[in-house]
């Protein structure tokens, strides 16, 4: 009898311009927890999908051996059907519909169409008994904690009769004594035999809970250990191991006056009012200088910065400071004209109008300085955005371009050449170079430098460890909503930063 | 640099570019040339004629007013279902208030557009500030004001205005000297309109020059020039081999001016745009997504009144059952000329292309005496078809 459950065998997959996996190799013991771990990008995510079947079989190149035997999963179905159910970071049940029809949606027990629901509040009862959790199966599940959620949804992985149970960064919105009840939970299903897989960013509760780690970096497996064979620093090394090939053009100035200060700043949840998103959160930021907001995935980088930008956040406490005066404001209108610009890590979703041209593009966030009257002065408007077009070198025929129609490094342009036509003194980059090619990566890095050197204060939000220490004067590290640790460029390496952003001390 | 001169020497692509992100209009204008055409032929000729093409500019004007409004209600991605009835119930109340209250014409006039313009403004209140679906909120309208119609007009037929009055819908601009031959004012006025035009145009090209831009070779602005002046004096013409410019035409022709300025030469109108087109990136630009949305319904209203005041003067009464189907009329007229359903996208001038699309219909199968059964039918298909269209181009692009 094989001791792996699963294996998953050199494993490859590209996705257009990137490697996202290059021959991975991933074996998991029956009845084990094995924790998988790994840098934003590592790769974690899409090992998950394709063993789940949203990257159907042939999308990738490899093999799955499951139970022996191997398989070609098309659809979630395929492989919910040989046992292995994935439960994500964001959850995936009905707010609106009870316990025991969330349990058991698309599975319903029936009778020719008739739903039996004698039977399945019984069965529900069951597995609501094995999770440990003291509802009723007819309680809507929008009226439950997200921990009570994350209980459903594994009480929907056991109805299903999983044998591979797959958590996805399961603690990040748990309490303190819901994730100890979590882990009660998956130790007694190891008892039973039941595998699992368990994907955190939080390093203590990996060492807490895991029996074997395997370390993902840039799309390839790293190592599989032990986890008595680690301890924290080893583990972060094998994280960020890559050896700093990468150049950057970093110009360094010396930093002028604070610009922008944030003192006592806490952010509470748009849809759950009682939590904190960003907890207690003060630094300064000063002219000329480029600011490193580092942290891994849920850190709650974009929410501080969209929470400045007044436009994140049921409820925001604190004081915003820019050039020494308090900014009460809290829309996106006031705060431009403040002098504050905040350029989204969603490209499409927040940033461009797709099917408006490059000239009513860059030109939207400033029509007020072309304008008279509210009439929009034409020419002024066409002189000002081909001017932003050289300097930023957007490659089009023409400004009347639709910029749907551009590739992503010229789309990321337009958003800058839009941020920067409002003349900002502080200039927020959400992952800046996300998704767009080596070449106007560094394009984007040499405008970062000519900002900076006109003045400019540049706060920048990057998931990519060696952007963030080849283009920061100054470094500020986010874990779940506070600011963790801060490091001076000089003293900043991968190591340091990863341990604070886990959780470190 | 390389880059400086292909944006240089971009007038050649910006007008291929142009005529691509029009090709829609100029489609619907072939085609409304196509519909006219096959109108004369099955009417032999009655179609064509300056009489009947005077009444159908005339009977287009309550649709393409109303129109105007619903290009910027729809580009910024919502519905008004509520102007038929708001255009009833406004056209009853300027005639109560004439007929049955004694108001004089212009109290009258500026009662209702008011009275418009609260109405819309009540709708952009409920959809912009409380969240409320547009196609809700405009649906309780067009059930409610259809009741408030009844109350205004008691059930009966309100009616026989003043002249005054009734010129705005069935009027046409009286002649500057009394027995001339033709109406010399209507041809002064297209005259005027081509000197206009030309005066604007080169004045345009000076300024684009005084800023370095390319500017149009000569034989392509005069192409431009001549074109234009054609169509102006073959429509003036048209209409004073009749009767001379009917005034509710004016009024239409008005409203299309300033609504084509206001959507492309007005930050408002920017705004409208970015908010069909992407409303996060609007409102994150900056752009006070409330209050355009309100305004944008104000506007509307107050459409919708001018629409009603035009069409109650037309038929010189003012009727229980007035403003039927207008919301059908309107809508359709934006989604034949090019606006996108999905809201970011549609022209003013391509909306009363669409205008005349539907009025053209609707006069063509009366002249051939289709029955009204028929003509309801057809309508309601051209509207299906008009969306599937739209759809079907979106998906390629």
């Amino acid at each position: 009898m094989n001791e792996y459950i699963l294996e998953m065998v050199n494993i490859s997959k590209e996705f257009p311009g990137v490697k996202a996996l290059d021959n991975v190799n991933f074996k998991v013991k029956k009845g084990e927890i094995h924790a998988l771990v790994g840098e934003n990008g590592a790769g974690k995510s899409t090992l998950m999908k394709i063993l789940s079947g949203v990257y159907p079989y042939g999308t990738y190149s490899g093999d799955i051996i499951f139970k022996g035997k191997i398989r070609q999963f098309n659809t979630i179905k395929d492989s919910e059907h040989a046992g292995i159910a994935i439960i994500y970071q964001e959850l995936a049940l009905i707010k609106q519909l009870s316990v025991c029809e969330n349990i058991f949606l698309g599975n319903e027990i029936n009778d020719r169409g008739v739903i039996n629901w004698e039977k399945s509040y019984v069965e529900t009862e069951k597995f609501l008994r094995e999770v440990r959790l003291n509802i009723k199966p007819t309680t809507l599940v929008m009226n439950l904690g997200i921990g009570q959620q994350q209980l459903v949804e594994i009480a929907k992985a056991m109805s299903k009769q999983s044998d591979l149970l797959i958590l996805d960064e399961p603690t990040s919105a748990l309490t303190e004594d819901e994730i100890d009840n979590l882990f009660d939970l998956l130790r007694g299903f190891k008892e039973k035999g039941i595998t699992c897989i368990y994907i955190s960013h939080k390093l203590d509760e990996i060492f807490k809970i895991a029996d074997r780690i395997t370390v993902l970096r840039d799309g390839i497996t790293v190592a599989t250990h032990n986890t008595a064979d680690l301890d924290e620093s080893k583990l972060i090394s094998l994280m960020v191991g890559r050896k700093l090939t990468e150049r950057f053009p970093k110009v360094r100035y010396e930093p002028g006056e604070v610009v922008l200060e944030l003192k006592n700043w806490t952010v509470f949840d748009p849809e759950i009012p009682e939590r904190k998103v960003i907890n207690n959160v003060s630094f300064t930021a000063r002219k000329g200088e480029v600011l490193g907001i580092a942290g891994l995935m849920g850190a709650g980088r974009t929410e501080l910065c969209m929470s400045i930008f007044g436009c994140y956040g049921s409820k925001v406490l604190g004081q915003l400071f820019v050039n020494g005066k308090e900014i009460k404001a809290r829309d996106p209108g006031s705060i431009i004209k403040a002098g504050v610009s905040y350029l989204s890590e969603d490209r499409k979703g927040n940033g461009l109008v797709l099917i408006q041209s490059i000239k009513k593009n860059i030109s939207m966030a400033s029509l007020d300085y072309i304008s008279k009257a509210t009439v929009i002065n034409e020419n002024e408007e066409i002189r000002m955005v081909e001017k932003y077009v050289t300097k930023l070198r957007i490659k089009t025929p023409s400004i009347e371009q639709l910029v749907g129609n551009l590739s992503g490094g010229n789309q990321q342009k337009v958003v800058l050449g839009k941020w920067l036509m409002t003349n900002p003194k502080v200039l927020i980059l959400d992952e800046p170079t996300r998704g767009i090619d080596v070449g106007a990566k560094f394009e984007i890095y040499n405008i970062i430098n000519s900002l900076v050197e006109s003045g400019v204060c540049i706060i920048m939000i990057s998931s990519e460890l060696p952007e963030i220490l080849g283009m920061s004067d100054r470094i500020l590290i986010m874990h779940e909503g506070e600011i963790r640790g801060e490091l001076h460029w000089k003293e900043a390496t991968q190591e340091k930063i990863m341990s604070y952003a886990t959780g470190g001390k | 640099m390389n880059l400086r001169t292909s944006l240089k020497g971009s007038v050649n692509d910006s007008i291929k570019l142009n005529i691509k992100l029009n090709v829609r209009q100029y489609t619907m204008f072939v085609a409304l040339l196509f519909i006219w055409l096959i109108f004369t032929v099955v009417t032999k000729g009655l179609f064509i004629t300056s009489r009947n093409l005077s009444n159908l500019f005339i009977q287009m004007c309550t649709t393409g007013i109303m129109a105007c409004g619903m290009v910027l209600v729809m580009v910024a991605g919502h519905i008004d279902l509520s102007v038929g009835s708001v255009a009833g119930t406004l056209g009853a109340i300027a005639a109560a208030l004439m007929a049955k209250c004694g108001v004089s014409p212009i109290l009258a006039i500026a009662i209702t557009l008011i009275a418009g313009l609260l109405i819309g403004t009540w709708h952009g209140f409920w959809i912009a500030y409380r969240g409320v679906p547009a196609f809700i909120v405009t649906l309780s309208s067009m059930t409610a004001f259809k009741g408030v119609t009844l109350a205004v007009t008691n059930g009966a037929t309100i009616g026989e205005f003043s002249n005054l009055f009734k010129s705005l819908g069935q009027g046409y601009i009286p002649k500057l000297i009394p027995n001339a031959e033709f109406n010399d004012t209507s041809a002064l006025i297209g005259i005027i309109s081509i000197i206009l035009f030309i005066i604007f145009d080169f004045r345009k090209r000076n300024t684009r020059k005084k800023y370095g831009f390319e500017v149009a070779t000569i034989p392509i602005q005069i192409l431009r020039i001549v074109f234009v002046s054609v169509a102006i004096a073959l429509a003036s013409s048209i209409m004073v081999s009749y009767r001379g410019i009917p005034i509710a035409v004016l009024i239409l022709i008005g409203i299309i001016l300033i609504y084509t300025f206001i959507t492309n030469r007005t930050t408002f109108g920017r705004h409208v745009y970015a908010i069909g087109g992407n409303k996060e990136a609007a409102k994150l630009s900056g752009i006070n997504v409330k209050k355009t949305e309100l305004l944008i319904y104000a506007s509307m209203g107050l459409l919708t009144a001018l629409a009603a005041i035009v069409f109650t003067a037309r038929l010189n009464a003012a009727t229980p059952g007035a403003g039927n189907l207008f919301e059908l009329d309107a809508i359709a007229s934006c989604i034949i000329g090019g606006t996108s359903t999905m809201g970011g996208k549609g022209t003013i001038i391509g909306a009363i292309i669409g205008a005349l699309v539907m009025a053209s219909i609707d006069n063509g199968m009366s002249l051939m005496n289709v029955n009204i059964m028929y003509q309801y039918m057809i309508k309601g298909l051209i509207l299906l078809l008009a969306v599937w269209v739209d759809f079907a181009t979106k998906k390629r692009a």
